[in-house]
């Protein structure tokens, strides 16, 4: 009898090596709501129909080459909604046992989003940067992939500072979300010792975006807008509106560089990013969807690979179990940053070094040398949990 | 004032020669943004030539008995093979897609080859110069290590975190071990008994004990701590074992150190201070000398194993990365 028990032992112990120890089945889905755009400044900013959904997939690729190691399988629904059918397709999304939800969002639709998929969801915020939803407004089933207005903010002033470009003249747009991002520049100016010496508001006076040879105008036009300022370092512009950041380098009456919205842009990924094998990131995106990456994939992906990551890790897919682990010290990603990345416990904010671009190159990446803080220096950027108001995460 | 400087000088070269009394070895150093090999010689410890490497050389190796030298020319897809006697190129191996690391079967017949690319190991036959096989693997595969008895190849994968544990008799993968984050290379000691895996953005190096009674097992992970380097600047990435499996090497990337392990307690007793973002590493010969790339001050640092010092510096390309050192 016992000849026959370690055979049946062997056997089992080949089966698993094979195929893992049991099928483990993860079902995740994002969930984009589609708003109505106006065109951008530039055609590179042209929003593609799979915007999002392409670094999905790429995450699902990657998640499921490790799954096959393991015995898992990554299922992600892919699903674009307006704004008003949002309801419908999240009560679908969930009756079809969907448990791990990426949005991409605004922070309005985020919260009822979070709110109605309830504590047996874990939402991951993709791309909204609004401040409000890591802080009073956090929710406990609530992680932000995407960085904060005030990360950006901080990663650009922390490279004036750097550069010794103390004094700021500040543009900022003058629809609310351009204002909400001018106060992120004005309290990381107050944070890192910068100055902010002169500011203006570019008016939303509507109408077309395009108009054929419109540089005519608008070399005349900024010029003028920025003649008189106080003696300034550096033009930093709070533009979410795309309205006129990207017309002020060289345009402007006093010749200085221009960062923000234009000029050098504090970004989560930018398609010719190479360094700590980026470029095989680049090449695996284009291949597969056969265009450049934006943000907003580049953040998909990583939320899936966030799920990934914590999934193969702790071999469960249960939404509570993963929760607890990726805001656990045992949490660790590569993301293509140079060190790796982990989550605020506090208010479920993924920490991350920004990169800063021309739109050309990587120019710098912030955190910046020197800039130190007790628990990372990545938590140099953004707001810090003394400051912070939220207080769902507290257990 | 000039004298006495120069004397010191002197004794230090004399003291080399005398640790290093065999015949001088080549040592040959890709320089990845240069697009060209140096070599040096391992007596005299100067820079004697430099030759193009084709475009982006990273991963470099010499065939087991000298004659051959193996570059990994990332941006051509292509292995490009130089006699090491005239660093003329002699011929091309097929790589696969943007070729990075490599390892070498001890009877020289086979190459490993990572393809970050593709996912996929290629394996080539250096006589033939074909492709023998090509087996798939994690996302963006990169450190390569051989088990001494040949039985096993071992990759890594940066973004599936994983050691895989290829058959090279049937080449398939028939173990998988999770380490941590971004594992960029992976060494045996020459008994067997232990395999060291390095995650660069992990921070760690996982100790494998390859022959565990149910498979290939993690024992434990080996952290790095340097007082007035931030934590996230000590990057393991190229390892070196002595050959009697007393000491590990390993190259801290942008901490600039190269840490000493004790192989018997697994402990760190020293870091040695090389130059900036070091990379990969090889031994002389008889392991008097390690020598160390240090791809943003483009020198290379030589240390004296015994003492665990480093004795000298030598200028090289723009951005050093592999470095290859001809056998006895």
């Amino acid at each position: 009898m016992m000849v026959f028990a370690r055979l049946i032992v062997a056997f089992a112990c080949l089966f698993c090596t094979a195929f893992g120890a049991y099928a483990l089945d993860i079902n995740a889905a994002v969930l984009r709501v589609d708003y109505p755009q106006r065109l951008p400044i530039s055609r590179y900013d042209l929003i593609p129909d799979d915007l999002g959904f392409a670094g999905g997939a790429l995450a699902d690729e990657d998640n499921q080459t490790t799954g096959n190691f393991m015995g898992m399988t990554f299922n992600t629904n892919y699903v674009a909604t307006t704004p008003e059918e949002i309801d419908a397709l999240l009560e679908e999304l969930i009756a079809n046992g969907t448990t791990l939800l990426v949005v991409m969002a605004n922070a309005e639709d985020l919260l009822q989003i979070a709110d109605r998929a309830g504590s047996d969801v874990l939402v991951i915020n993709a791309t909204t940067r609004d401040m409000s939803v890591r802080d009073d407004q956090c929710r406990a089933n609530l992680l932000h992939v995407a960085p904060s207005e005030m990360m950006l903010a901080d990663a650009v002033v922390q490279f004036a500072m750097w550069k010794q470009w103390r004094e700021v003249f500040l543009i900022q747009g003058s629809n609310p979300a351009d204002r909400t991002l001018g106060d992120a520049y004005r309290r990381a100016a107050n944070k890192f010792g910068a100055q902010v010496v002169e500011e203006r508001e570019f008016e939303d006076t509507g109408g077309s975006r395009r108009t054929d040879t419109g540089h005519v105008l608008v070399q005349r036009q900024i010029p003028v807008f920025t003649q008189n300022a106080e003696d300034h370092d550096v033009v930093i512009a709070a533009d979410n509106s795309d309205l006129f950041a990207l017309y002020l380098p060289f345009h402007l009456w006093t010749p200085r560089p221009v960062m923000g919205s234009g000029g050098l842009r504090p970004v989560t990924m930018h398609a010719a990013h190479e360094a700590w094998g980026a470029t095989q990131f680049q090449r695996r995106f284009e291949e597969a969807s056969g265009r450049f990456v934006q943000e907003a994939d580049y953040e998909v992906w990583l939320s899936l690979r966030v799920i990934g990551e914590a999934v193969i890790r702790i071999n469960a897919a249960d939404p509570a179990a993963l929760r607890d682990y990726i805001l656990s010290d045992d949490f660790e990603l590569a993301a293509f940053k140079g060190r790796k990345v982990n989550f605020r416990p506090w208010n479920g904010q993924l920490r991350q070094p920004v990169l800063l671009t021309d739109s050309k190159i990587t120019v710098s990446v912030s955190p910046q040398d020197g800039y130190l803080h007790q628990v990372s220096t990545l938590d140099t950027l953004g707001l810090d949990q003394p400051e912070s108001a939220c207080n769902a995460f507290a257990e | 004032m000039q004298r006495p400087i120069q004397f010191i000088a002197s004794i230090s070269v004399a003291m080399l020669g005398f640790a290093n009394p065999a015949a001088a070895n080549k040592v040959f150093v890709s320089n990845e943004r240069g697009n060209t090999i140096t070599v040096i010689d391992s007596d005299s410890w100067e820079a004697i030539a430099e030759f193009p490497g084709g475009n982006r050389p990273r991963g470099i190796g010499v065939s087991p008995d000298g004659k051959y030298l193996y570059v990994c020319a990332s941006d051509d897809d292509t292995i490009r093979v130089f006699d090491t006697e005239t660093y003329e190129e002699v011929w091309t191996l097929p790589s696969g897609p943007d070729p990075e690391l490599f390892t070498i079967h001890p009877t020289g017949e086979l190459l490993y080859i990572a393809n970050e690319d593709d996912n996929l190991v290629t394996v080539v036959d250096t006589q033939s110069r074909t492709v023998v096989a090509e087996i798939p693997v994690g996302v963006e595969p990169e450190g390569m290590a051989i088990s001494p008895d040949a039985a096993f190849v071992i990759n890594t994968s940066e973004t599936t975190n994983m050691a895989h544990f290829i058959d090279t008799s049937d080449y398939q993968i028939k173990h998988n071990i999770l380490v941590d984050q971004r594992p960029r290379y992976a060494v045996y000691t020459d008994d067997g008994t232990k395999l060291f895996v390095s995650s660069e953005i992990g921070g760690t190096v996982s100790v494998i004990d390859p022959l565990a009674a149910n498979g290939p097992e993690l024992t434990t992970k080996i952290g790095f701590e340097v007082a007035g380097v931030q934590p996230e600047w000590l990057q393991p990435v190229g390892m070196k074992v002595t050959a009697d499996n007393k000491w590990l090497f390993v190259a801290l990337g942008p901490a600039n150190r190269v840490a000493v392990i004790d192989v018997e307690s697994l402990e760190v007793v020293d870091y040695i201070l090389v130059g900036q973002r070091v990379w990969q590493m090889e031994f002389t010969p008889g392991q008097e000398f390690l020598i160390t790339t240090n791809g943003n001050s483009n020198d290379v640092t030589v240390i004296d194993v015994a003492r665990q010092k480093a004795v000298k510096s030598i200028q090289v390309g723009q951005q050093p990365w592999g470095v290859a050192v001809t056998p006895e």
